[in-house]
């Protein structure tokens, strides 16, 4: 459900760099952690961009697996299940390397000139 | 018309995080410790915080965040702190959790000098409010028995984002199938760092421990900004 919260974070990080450009596709980099359900942030998404620049643009994802490290023994290892714990060692002090992303990792905007874009009548959320 | 990648690399909620910055800036200047507070709907956050605001050694204020409606506000009223009601909904339905620049548009209705810990009481939620920082010195979750001992492991981003879980309504668990004891080892599997409080909002059980931490928050030094 926090999908809704998250796609209008992604269309106003998108329109402030997009700088007036449509925006045709947007690729994320998304960590396991968030627990982030990719098609229902996808339908958010059409519904969140409708009415400004990333109307229609594609929304395309990659995904980054969770990892921790062992602060006791080192261990690095990927995270398939909400176990902190060192596979290795059984320590409970991990830190958590990858796979709390949430980033808009880059745009691919259509570059019109100045009447094209005016016509076009596009607007920014309010 | 040609097409032009961009190179962007950041975070989807940095607009959140520049105004939970700007309220911390604000809540530092007013030398104001905040906690977030946060759970599923239900699990006594409102109760808890009637029981432990009369012990803490500092001067509480709260804003009561909900989707609808004014009767949290109402019963923290009644201990005679100032309360402010932030309301989500716009006619039905609403932001099921509260973001910085709602906290921002409520913080008008506190004399911040007055106060030394603001406790946001945040919308009855496990999933959303994890991921918006408001400008908090400290996040808290409370888990009822009544929820079962799997939470943690069903919502790990909310259990690893608060330093305190407070396991709640404990005197109901003779008339629960609920073990304690896997509780707590779920939630070392999750967060191994978590303090952990066992009380009852209802009977009083317990509670003095979460004024104390709440004592404990409005003592800390300010972070900086």
């Amino acid at each position: 459900m926090h999908e809704l919260s998250l796609a209008t974070g992604i269309v106003e990080t998108v329109i402030r760099h997009a700088d007036g450009r449509r925006v045709t596709s947007v690729e994320m980099r998304i960590g396991t952690l968030r627990q982030v359900v990719p098609e229902s942030l996808d339908f958010y998404f059409g519904i969140c961009s409708r009415d400004t620049l990333c109307e229609g643009a594609a929304l395309e994802h990659e995904i980054i697996p969770a990892r921790i490290r062992c602060r006791a023994c080192g261990e690095e290892r990927e995270l398939t299940e909400p176990d902190f714990r060192c596979a290795a060692c059984s320590a409970t002090q991990v830190e958590v390397v990858a796979g709390t992303e949430f980033e808009v990792d880059s745009i691919e905007v259509t570059e019109e000139i100045a009447n094209d874009r005016e016509e076009m009548g596009c607007i920014a959320p309010s | 018309m040609h097409r032009t990648k961009l190179k962007v690399a950041e975070d989807a909620l940095d607009a959140n995080t520049t105004i939970a910055e700007a309220n911390r800036h604000d809540f530092d200047h007013a030398d104001v410790r905040v906690i977030n507070l946060m759970s599923a709907p239900g699990a006594g956050k409102t109760t808890l915080l009637e029981t432990a605001i009369p012990e803490v050694k500092a001067r509480v204020g709260v804003l009561e965040g909900d989707v609808a409606g004014s009767m949290d506000a109402d019963r923290i009223a009644h201990l005679h702190v100032p309360v402010v009601q932030l309301n989500t909904d716009a006619g039905f339905g609403g932001e099921c959790h509260l973001d910085a620049n709602m906290v921002r548009s409520a913080l008008p209705g506190f004399e911040l000098h007055d106060i030394d810990l603001l406790v946001i009481e945040n919308v009855g939620n496990l999933v959303c409010p994890a991921e918006f920082r408001v400008g908090e010195d400290a996040r808290a979750m409370i888990c009822s028995v009544a929820e079962g001992e799997d939470k943690p492991l069903k919502y790990p981003l909310m259990f690893r984002a608060c330093e305190l879980v407070v396991v709640n309504k404990i005197d109901l668990i003779p008339h629960l199938d609920y073990d304690l004891e896997k509780l707590r080892h779920n939630l070392e599997s999750v967060n191994p760092d978590a303090e952990v409080i066992e009380c009852s909002a209802r009977t009083g059980e317990g509670t003095e421990a979460f004024a104390q931490w709440m004592s404990s928050v409005a003592a800390r030094e300010a972070a900086a900004v």
